[in-house]
Parts: C-alpha cells; sequence; structure tokens
C-alpha cells in the first residue's frame, strides 16, 4: 500500500483544518484556560458529533463509519496544530476504541449510540502511579456472585472529570480484566488535577465499587492482548496529535525567523539559525512518515502494527521535544511570554508525549521488542 | 494486475535459472564487481555468465527504451524485477556511472544522435565513464570551477585539473564540467563535456585516504583537444544539467536504491557485547544509542517510500534530494560510529588478521568522507533552509 494519504482522507483532513481553524484555534484554548482552565466548548463538541467524526472509527454494524485510524489520525494531527480542546483521544481514540476491540456485543450496542451522539464520553483508566506501563496493575476486580468488586486508584484519566464511563483496566494474577464503568457510582471519587497544557485530568479512586459482569469488555478475549491493541491505537493517535504540534510551531517558528530583525537584518539570514530549521524540517519529515504507516498499520492489521505504533511514539516524543523548545528559543524573550501562543505548543507537547509512555520508554520497547 | 503477477513469476524463474549462486552473495569490495570498459576484467566466471545473460535479456539497463539498448520495461515491472533481484540477493551485473548518472543526464539534455551513440555504449558495457566536477578550488562552491575550454573553431582545448574523480585512473572517458563563457556569472558560464581519457594531455594521480584506499584520484587537463560534438545540451548552460546530476548523485549516496543486505546493529551488538540474565545488552547507555539509531534508520527507509510515492503523485521537491543526502549520511555515520562501538578494540584491527578483515576501522574512515563528499552537510542544510523553507539571504 502507498505511503499517501487518500484523496478521501485529504478531504476530511482539509475540512478538520477548516473548522477548528474557524471554531477551536489557539486563542480559543487561551479563552477556555483563562475561563477558570474549562475542560472544552460543549458546542464544538455537539458539531464535531453532527461532522460524524465521533463515528470514525466505529463499524457500520453499530452505525459507525468505519473509515479507520488514518482518517481520525487526520484529525487528531489538525486539533494538535490548533490545540483545539476536546473528548476527541478521551472517547473517541481510546473509549470508542476500547470498545470496539471488545467482544461483549450487548455493551456495544448499548454504548456505542450515545458515543457517536457525543452525549455519552467514555475515557481510558489506565495508569497507575507516575508512570505509564502495560503490565502488573494494583487495580483488582474480584468476582462476587453476578458482580465484580473495583479496588485500585488511577492516574492521569483525561477528560476524567466530564467522562460518563471509565473503561477501567485491572489485574488478578496477571489476567487482565478490563470494565467499563459508569463515573457516578458509589465508591468511584474523582480528584481532579490541572497539567501545564491547561487540560483536566482526573486520579480516581475506586473504592469497593461494584459493577455487574455484564459491564466486563473482554469476555473470551485475553485482557492483555486487548490491551495491546488499544494501547497501539493510543500511541498512534498521540503520535498523530503530536505530529500536528510539531508542524504548527514549526511553521510559526519560520514565519518569525523571516519577519523579526536584529542588527538590522532580519535573524532567518543567520546561517545558526538556517542550520537548526533545517535539520527540524528533516526530523519532521521522518515523523511524517512512521505516523501514517502506524495509523495504516492498524487499519490493514498489519502483523507490525504494534512496532509501528512504539516507532511512532517514540520518534514524535523525542521530535516535538526539539521542535518546541527550538520554537521557544528561536522566538528570543517573546517566545517565555504568555502573550505568545507558541508557549502553549510547548506545555501540550509536555503532557502529550508523557502519554502512553514517553521517548525513553518507548526506546526501551523497541529494543525488547527486537531482543536485545 | 494479472499480468504483473505473471511477469513477477516468470522474473522469479529466470532469475532462479540464470543468476548464478555465487552472484547471490553480498559484494564483498569493489573490485569484486564488473565495472565494464575497453580493458574489461571479469575477476570471475560467474561475473562473465551473468553480465551476458543480463545483456542477452536486455535487463542491464531493464527501464531505458529498447532504442537506447534498454529492456523497455514499464515501471511498475522493473519495480517487481528490482524485489526479485533483491529477494535473491542477486548483484547488478554491471557497475557503471554510465547507468547511474550519465545516462540520466544523456536522456534529459543530449540530442537523439548522442543518445543513439552513447546509451547503447552504456548498455554495453563498452566504456568505463567517470565525472568530473569537483576541483582543488571548487569543493563546495562547485560553480566557481576554473578548468577552461577555449573554442578552437572545429573543437574545445581544454586546460585544469579535476579531483575527487573516481576511478580516473580506470576510466575510458570522463563527462565533465567546463568554463566556456569567462565574463558572465560564475554560474553562467559552466559547460557540460564528454572527453576521451586516452586523448593526449590527459592524466591522472590516485589519492590516498585515511582508510587507507579509495577509488579518488586527481585529473589532469593540459590542451587537450575534445571535437565539439561532444558537447552535450546547450552551451554555457551546463550548470542545469549539474544540479541534475548532483539531484541523482545525493540519492545515490543517501543510500536511496541501495539493495546490499546488511546485518543491524543490534545483531552485530549481540554478537559481541555481554548479556544479562534477561537476555538483554547488559550496557544500557550502549542499547538506548542502538535502539535509538535503528528507529531513525527505519523510519528514514519509510521516508524514502513515503517521498517516492507522493512524486508519483506529482507533489515532490527536487531539493528534498537534500535532506535525503544530509539524512542518509549522517546516519551511516552513526551506524558506523555504533558498529565501532559494539566491536570494542576488535573494530580497531587495520591489517587483515585471524580476528578481522580490517574493514570494520576503514569503513569508519571511509564514512567520515560520506557528509563531505556530493556537497557537505552543511551545503544540504543551506539548500533545505533555502529552497525548502524560503528562509532570505542576505
Amino acid at each position: 500500500m502507498a505511503l499517501i494519504i487518500t484523496e478521501e482522507q485529504k478531504m476530511l483532513k482539509d475540512s478538520a483544518a477548516e473548522l477548528l481553524k474557524a471554531k477551536a484555534p489557539v486563542n480559543e484554548m487561551r479563552a477556555l484556560r483563562d475561563q477558570g482552565y474549562m475542560t472544552f466548548d460543549s458546542n464544538l463538541w455537539r458539531e464535531i458529533a453532527s461532522l460524524g467524526w465521533t463515528a470514525l472509527t466505529i463499524p457500520e454494524r453499530y452505525n459507525g463509519l468505519d473509515f479507520g485510524h488514518v482518517g481520525l489520525g487526520q484529525i487528531l494531527e489538525e486539533t494538535g496544530r490548533n490545540l483545539s480542546k476536546s473528548p476527541l483521544i478521551s472517547s473517541i481514540l481510546l473509549g470508542a476504541s476500547a470498545l470496539r476491540i471488545s467482544d461483549n456485543k450487548v455493551l456495544k450496542a448499548k454504548i456505542f449510540p450515545g458515543l457517536i451522539e457525543g452525549s455519552t464520553q467514555l475515557t481510558l483508566a489506565l495508569q497507575e502511579g507516575k508512570y505509564h506501563k502495560t503490565t502488573s496493575f494494583q487495580t483488582k476486580a474480584v468476582p462476587e456472585g453476578e458482580n465484580y468488586v473495583i479496588d485500585g486508584t488511577k492516574t492521569m484519566v483525561i477528560d476524567g472529570t466530564t467522562a460518563s464511563h471509565f473503561v477501567v483496566v485491572s489485574e488478578i494474577d496477571k489476567a487482565i480484566s478490563i470494565f467499563l464503568v459508569k463515573a457516578d457510582l458509589e465508591g468511584v471519587n474523582i480528584s481532579k488535577n490541572i497539567l501545564m497544557d491547561s487540560g483536566t485530568y482526573a486520579d480516581i479512586t475506586f473504592d469497593k465499587v461494584v459493577v455487574s459482569a455484564e459491564n466486563k469488555l473482554n469476555i473470551q478475549l485475553d485482557g492483555s492482548r486487548m490491551l495491546d491493541e488499544l494501547m497501539t491505537i493510543a500511541y498512534s493517535g498521540v503520535a498523530a496529535e503530536l505530529l500536528g504540534i510539531c508542524q504548527e510551531a514549526f511553521e510559526i517558528t519560520i514565519q518569525y525567523l523571516k519577519e523579526r530583525s536584529q542588527f538590522g537584518v532580519i535573524i532567518g539570514t543567520y546561517q545558526a539559525l538556517q542550520h537548526r530549521a533545517a535539520i527540524m524540517f528533516s526530523e519532521i519529515e521522518l515523523c511524517k512518515s512512521i505516523v501514517l504507516k502506524a495509523l495504516q498499520a492498524i487499519d490493514e492489521k498489519d502483523a507490525n502494527a504494534k512496532r509501528y505504533a512504539h516507532l511512532a511514539k517514540a520518534k514524535l516524543g523525542k521530535t516535538v521535544k526539539m521542535v518546541t523548545n527550538e520554537a521557544i528559543q528561536m522566538h528570543g524573550g517573546i517566545g517565555v511570554t504568555d502573550d505568545a501562543n507558541i508557549g502553549f505548543y510547548l506545555k501540550r507537547a509536555r503532557v502529550a508525549q508523557q502519554l502512553f509512555g514517553d521517548y525513553n520508554y518507548h526506546v526501551d520497547q523497541l529494543a525488547a521488542l527486537k531482543g536485545f | 494486475m494479472n499480468d504483473l503477477s505473471d511477469f513477477r513469476t516468470a522474473t522469479r524463474v529466470w532469475l532462479e535459472a540464470n543468476c548464478p549462486h555465487s552472484m547471490r552473495q553480498p559484494v564483498k569490495d569493489p573490485f569484486d564487481v564488473y565495472w565494464g570498459g575497453r580493458n574489461a576484467i571479469f575477476t570471475t566466471q560467474d561475473q562473465k555468465i551473468w553480465f551476458e545473460k543480463m545483456l542477452e535479456k536486455r535487463w542491464i539497463v531493464p527501464y531505458w527504451e529498447e532504442k537506447y539498448g534498454g529492456g523497455g520495461l514499464t515501471p511498475e515491472e522493473n519495480n517487481i524485477l528490482t524485489q526479485e533481484m533483491t529477494r535473491l540477493g542477486c548483484r547488478k551485473p554491471l557497475y557503471s556511472f554510465g547507468i547511474s548518472m550519465l545516462g540520466p543526464a544523456l536522456l534529459k539534455f543530449a540530442t537523439e544522435e548522442q543518445k543513439l551513440h552513447y546509451l547503447p555504449q552504456i548498455v554495453e558495457g563498452k566504456i568505463w565513464w567517470c565525472q568530473g566536477y569537483s576541483e582543488p578550488n571548487a569543493g563546495s562552491d562547485l560553480a566557481s570551477l576554473q578548468t577552461k575550454a577555449l573554442d578552437k573553431g572545429d573543437h574545445y582545448e581544454i586546460t585544469g585539473s579535476k579531483v575527487w574523480t573516481s576511478y580516473a585512473d580506470k576510466s575510458d572517458w570522463i563527462f565533465c564540467l567546463v568554463r566556456t563563457d569567462f565574463e558572465a556569472t560564475k554560474h553562467a558560464g559552466i559547460s557540460f563535456i564528454l572527453i576521451d581519457m586516452a586523448s593526449e594531455g590527459v592524466s591522472t594521480r590516485p589519492i590516498k585516504l585515511i582508510s587507507g584506499k579509495s577509488p579518488f584520484c586527481e585529473t589532469f587537463f593540459d590542451g587537450v583537444k575534445v571535437p565539439k560534438e561532444n558537447l552535450i545540451g546547450t552551451l554555457n548552460e551546463g550548470w542545469n544539467i549539474a544540479k541534475f546530476l548532483l539531484t541523482h548523485e545525493r540519492q545515490m549516496i543517501g543510500g536511496i536504491g541501495e539493495t546490499d543486505i546488511r546485518k543491524e546493529v543490534h545483531e552485530v551488538a549481540i554478537e559481541n557485547l555481554p548479556i544479562n540474565s534477561k537476555g538483554l545488552i547488559s550496557d544500557g547507555v550502549l542499547r538506548s544509542q542502538i535502539s535509538d539509531f535503528e528507529i531513525d534508520e527505519e523510519i528514514f527507509e519509510l521516508t524514502i517510500q513515503r517521498i517516492t510515492d507522493e512524486a508519483k503523485t506529482g507533489n515532490n521537491s527536487g531539493a528534498l534530494s537534500s535532506f535525503f543526502k544530509y539524512y542518509g549520511t549522517e546516519l551511516n555515520i552513526k551506524r558506523q560510529e555504533l558498529l565501532m562501538a559494539v566491536t570494542g578494540t576488535d573494530s580497531l584491527i587495520w591489517e587483515e588478521n585471524e580476528k578481522s578483515d580490517g574493514d570494520l576501522a576503514r569503513k569508519f574512515c571511509r564514512s567520515k568522507g560520506n557528509s563531505i563528499e556530493g556537497g557537505t552537510s552543511e551545503i544540504q542544510l543551506n539548500i533545505i533552509s533555502k529552497l525548502i523553507l524560503g528562509l532570505p539571504t542576505k
């Protein structure tokens, strides 16, 4: 398969670029922050749902569009460019994918309609403590009659204060079970964290929360396989957002180099800056390739999809740090003021590159995958 | 679609039947392959068989038109042939700068008469071509070259010197950039000309590199007479041909189209370094460096694929060859550096002994030239920043 996007995917990307630039640009994100860290604009979310973006990766039999992850990735790239705030990552990239991978057909039929409509918002409760990992979870789900009793504490739950349901990853004797847990159940305690990207995240404690067995997402399906598949999607999707951040921060910076004068000349004439700009350009060219490959690999059920996802998250995690650091430096004094938007790219980049494992994590995982 | 899969099957069968076993082994050194030329030498019988079979099949340059000695294959068929040759590990039957560099320039800039004259000879390996670009005082600033061609009525008289001419001492002909207008600005007075190395007044001297051996030479022209019909393209517009060829050269040096099967760095590392109880390389720092390198190496390959695919839809910029050249050579330099690190002090062996063939240290030294030849990394970054990013010049 050619490593380019199709005409239809390009149309979706262009329409996402247009809408987000008009309705959810970086200044809108600034406004939400200034209004006491508002999570997102619910009018925008309704519009996103009406455009079908919430249904992109959902199978047709559940009234989804079955358009695939390359499509969703194009939108996420544009949200990265605009720093648009919405539950696309929490509810669609993570929530809808968990439900799609799940073999619980009853739950799918029940939840997908609201998810597509935008009224139901899912999010993933995976991480425990300070670091991303995919094994050895302390959260337990103990069977009790028809029910399970969930105990444990999850961290870094994206949009954890506004989601209606949590996809909770638990483990007993190395067996992973994944549950859909309503946010308003007794024993669910949500504590809010505002992170440096002005985003709302939550630490969630499940204190003897009783959920019925009907809410188990993996019935026959092996829980760690399900988690693996979900992580492949998470790594690639976040990498797509990071690609948007890299490109926008880079382009803003190149524009600045062409406008700013010092010593009577445009600073972009200085070779010291030109070469660093050209190096950034080169690294971003690599980023474009691996993000697209990782997204295509998901849609094509490529046996190497997980490795491509690690490659994407590793490369983008490293590059986004380099590009946003350089962007601030090349802006000089204005770059460290709150008035300039470039700082928002630095701050979102820092959060997104840690989500689901930073560069170091994925470099280690890739080495382990290759057996060294 | 069906035709192509038939073509693939037929190609596979033919290659299996006709490519001698020894021609499916990796190339050991530059003289382990067939270069053709007036004084052509086959170093093995299999080399001869393989070349003759491929010539008969018209697959020496399979994608050129048949009237020029090519096989007339479509790009899709040619891709299949390349894939099948890579799959079997088949060597190229003929190593030739005529195929990779001069040929494309002739196809684009030469007259029909010149094409019919030179291209079939390239295919048949009758002439060993070398390239005369750089001069002692025109390296990165190539357009300031000073080798002059004076108009003497029915011929040009050429005087000057070239440097870094690969295999000049073995070549039959040279394609050369010369100055034909001494008043014009430096880019506007250059022409592209073909010179028979057997002409009176041509001499060469090999250059020894830090790697100990090299194909490079200096080439001197002392009042060499060259017929006017040897000029390619328009007089004084040779810089266009030069730029076109540099794009080709940069892609080659950047590793595009390279089909050699190489061991991955981590495989060499596992063979050499201590392994811990988890089966991982004990040296965590080196392990991260290798993993980081292999991430970039794999993604660079994907990037070549992506940009090639984009070019097919018409989205491409010639300046991207500067990106390929820059990134590909920097990667190779990192690769050699890592191979030295994982092989420890054995990597330092220079003269062949029972422990080593001395290849690693020499390849490491040779890799230092990669970011210099064909335009330095700094020149490539200049081109990217000006032509792609549009950053201003003073």
